[in-house]
């Protein structure tokens, strides 16, 4: 038997191995509904707010271009910029911050 | 010309195309580490059994200047043959021809030898080995491989159809050996994908090697897609030809019996599995104490290694086995062992392979991940597939049965023929621990020692419920049997079901949860 550990079903601990799968898998965490993440690798071509601008629901925040597609981000619900982590030409990986709201 | 000459000049062509993409090809495929064509094809086959046709195809491209390439065979080699004398038809893709690409007559000639196959209810074995579509070929090119999925859907639980992966086969190739039933892949030759590393970095700038990406060990260990693992090509031969000693060779025969044997001594049932339910030991040393000559010819090993699924033979007869692995994650259900389980189901019900399940499972894997990657849909597919399965069914609860998964592991409600448990067996909601906690939550909390009033609770509702007598007496286990009788009652259970007539409502097809 291999690397043998503790694994709680239901109340129960049972002694067993466990699958890489399982030991890598992503912890949950809830989503903050004021940072907005990139949804999808790709370059920044454009940003079009500021750190402390006053921004409404629906306006264009960036251009993220990923797969050929210039992708709009949009502002969720009126707010502040908080603060832009990113810049024009950057290229971003997956679920990356990139704008925070106040 | 004389017959002679005419002959002569046969042997002339033929020897021609035989040199198939040349020395220089040949000796880069040599410098991979791969075998050619060829010499794959006879490997596999019995010895001087192979007979090709479709030779002196030519291809069909017309443009940028493929009108002057000569392409042996149009880059596949297919035929039919026998192993252990029994008939096969074959195909395998030349990579050294123009890198095995998919052109038109190349097509044509796989779906030929395919629809013979299922004409001759015969097994197809696919070797492939390709650079993907040939783009000089445009749409022609597509074209085939829509016609050879087609062909691979319906001979799907008609015949066998085995896919060997022994060179790249990225794409839509990969769609091919994904709805066959069986997919071989050897290290370091095997590479599968749908978009390669380079496409991966130019559009998402995540860099990753093809090994990484779509090597043998990430489709035996990650993605399932493969079903048996070698280290070389001639490791992964043998594994066809042992497969091929267990399934029939069409969905109307049984699978070749052979002479029965005893499980080896060493293999002793009452010694493997501990009484302590939360303590864990391989379960398939549980299947080799009950399977003829102890050789149980496991498939997926490595992929959901939390339940076990593969071969063995009783009393002579192939028989497939279901089991919860304790070693693994306690052997809980979850997302991917559902999927392995319920697609073995599927297979043995559609060829003619009674199913064995031997049940040892707490329940289902606890997570935010598994809900989120739908369990719920993956989980169904086990009570699906053992609902639908005609053949004879037999579970043997080893140790505990615990909520869903209990009803899911083919129990009596999935229409189980037989239902046995060890006397140890713990069929029941939940096990005590969990169970005492929420039945007993009040006096717990209210007694002097919390600790001391759960245990006696635990042990309380483990003496009431956690035993196999409760189900026995509802006449949903039917006999209550000790190990070592375990080999005895399955001989039994499976002899009385031999001419077993079982059937559904007539229907186009059901709706599984795919």
């Amino acid at each position: 038997m291999g690397n043998l550990k503790e694994f709680n079903v239901d109340g129960t601990v049972y002694t067993t191995e466990l699958t890489k799968k399982f030991e890598n898998r992503k912890p949950w965490i809830r989503p903050n509904p004021k940072h907005i993440n990139s949804f999808i690798p790709g370059t920044i071509v454009e940003i079009l707010v500021k750190e402390g601008q006053e921004v409404k629901e629906g306006e264009n925040l960036m251009i993220l271009e990923a797969m050929k597609m210039k992708n709009q981000i949009k502002m969720p619900f009126d707010g502040k910029i908080a603060k832009v982590y990113v810049t024009e030409g950057e290229k971003v990986p997956n679920r990356l911050l990139m704008v925070e709201i106040e | 010309m004389s017959l002679k000459r005419n002959i002569l000049d046969l042997r002339k062509r033929k020897e021609k195309v035989l040199q198939g993409g040349g020395e220089k090809a040949i000796q880069k495929q040599v410098a991979m580490g791969k075998l050619t064509a060829r010499e794959r094809v006879t490997s596999i086959l019995d010895e001087d059994s192979f007979h090709e046709y479709d030779m002196f195809v030519e291809h069909e491209a017309r443009d940028f200047g493929m009108e002057k390439k000569e392409l042996h065979g149009d880059g596949v080699i297919i035929g039919t043959g026998t192993i252990y004398g029994e008939p096969v038809c074959i195909f395998a893709q030349d990579f050294t021809v123009a890198g095995g690409s998919l052109g038109l007559m190349h097509a044509r000639k796989i779906t030929k030898i395919m629809d013979h196959a299922l004409k001759m209810r015969v097994p197809l074995i696919g070797i492939n080995d390709s650079g993907g579509a040939r783009i000089q070929e445009g749409v022609n090119s597509l074209a085939g491989y829509g016609e050879i999925f087609f062909r691979n859907t319906l001979a799907s639980g008609v015949i066998p159809q085995l896919s060997i992966i022994l060179g790249p086969c990225a794409g839509g190739a990969v769609y091919s050996p994904a709805l066959t039933d069986f997919v071989f892949v050897v290290e370091n030759i095997s590479k599968m994908f749908i978009t390669g590393p380079e496409v991966i970095k130019t559009v998402l700038g995540e860099e990753i090697t093809m090994e990484e990406l779509g090597g043998a060990k990430v489709h035996s260990e990650i993605t399932g897609n493969a079903h048996f693992y070698a280290l070389s090509e001639y490791e992964c031969f043998e594994q066809i030809k042992k497969l091929l000693t267990f399934i029939p060779w069409n969905n109307t025969k049984k699978a070749k019996a052979f002479p029965p044997k005893p499980p080896r001594p060493e293999y002793k049932i009452e010694e493997i599995v501990p009484s302590d339910p939360t303590q864990p030991y391989d379960i398939r040393n549980v299947i080799k104490s009950v399977v003829d000559d102890s050789d149980f010819f496991e498939s997926m090993e490595n992929f959901a290694r939390n339940i076990v699924v593969g071969f063995g033979r009783m009393n002579g007869e192939t028989v497939g086995f279901v089991a919860n692995q304790p070693l693994v994650l306690a052997g809980v259900l979850d997302c991917d062992s559902s999927d392995k389980a319920a697609r073995f189901i599927r297979y043995c019900n559609a060829f003619n392979i009674p199913i064995v399940t031997l049940e040892d499972m707490p329940g289902y894997l606890p997570g935010v991940d598994q809900e989120h990657m739908g369990v719920i849909r993956h989980g169904a597919k086990i009570l699906y597939a053992y609902s639908e399965a005609t053949v004879p069914k037999i579970t043997v609860i080893i140790r505990k049965a615990y909520g869903g998964g209990y009803i899911a592991m083919n129990s009596r409600h999935m229409k189980a023929d037989f239902m046995f448990a060890w006397p140890n067996a713990e069929i029941a909601v939940m096990g005590p621990d969990g169970a005492a906690n929420i039945i007993f939550k009040k006096e717990i909390m209210a007694a002097a020692d919390p600790e001391a009033m759960r245990k006696e609770k635990v042990a309380e509702y483990r003496e009431k419920f956690a035993n196999p007598y409760v189900a026995a007496a509802k006449g949903y286990i039917d006999t209550v049997i000790e190990p070592q009788e375990t080999r005895n009652m399955l001989l039994h259970s499976i002899e009385v079901s031999s001419n077993k007539v079982d059937s559904r409502p007539a229907k186009k097809h059901g709706i599984p949860p795919f």
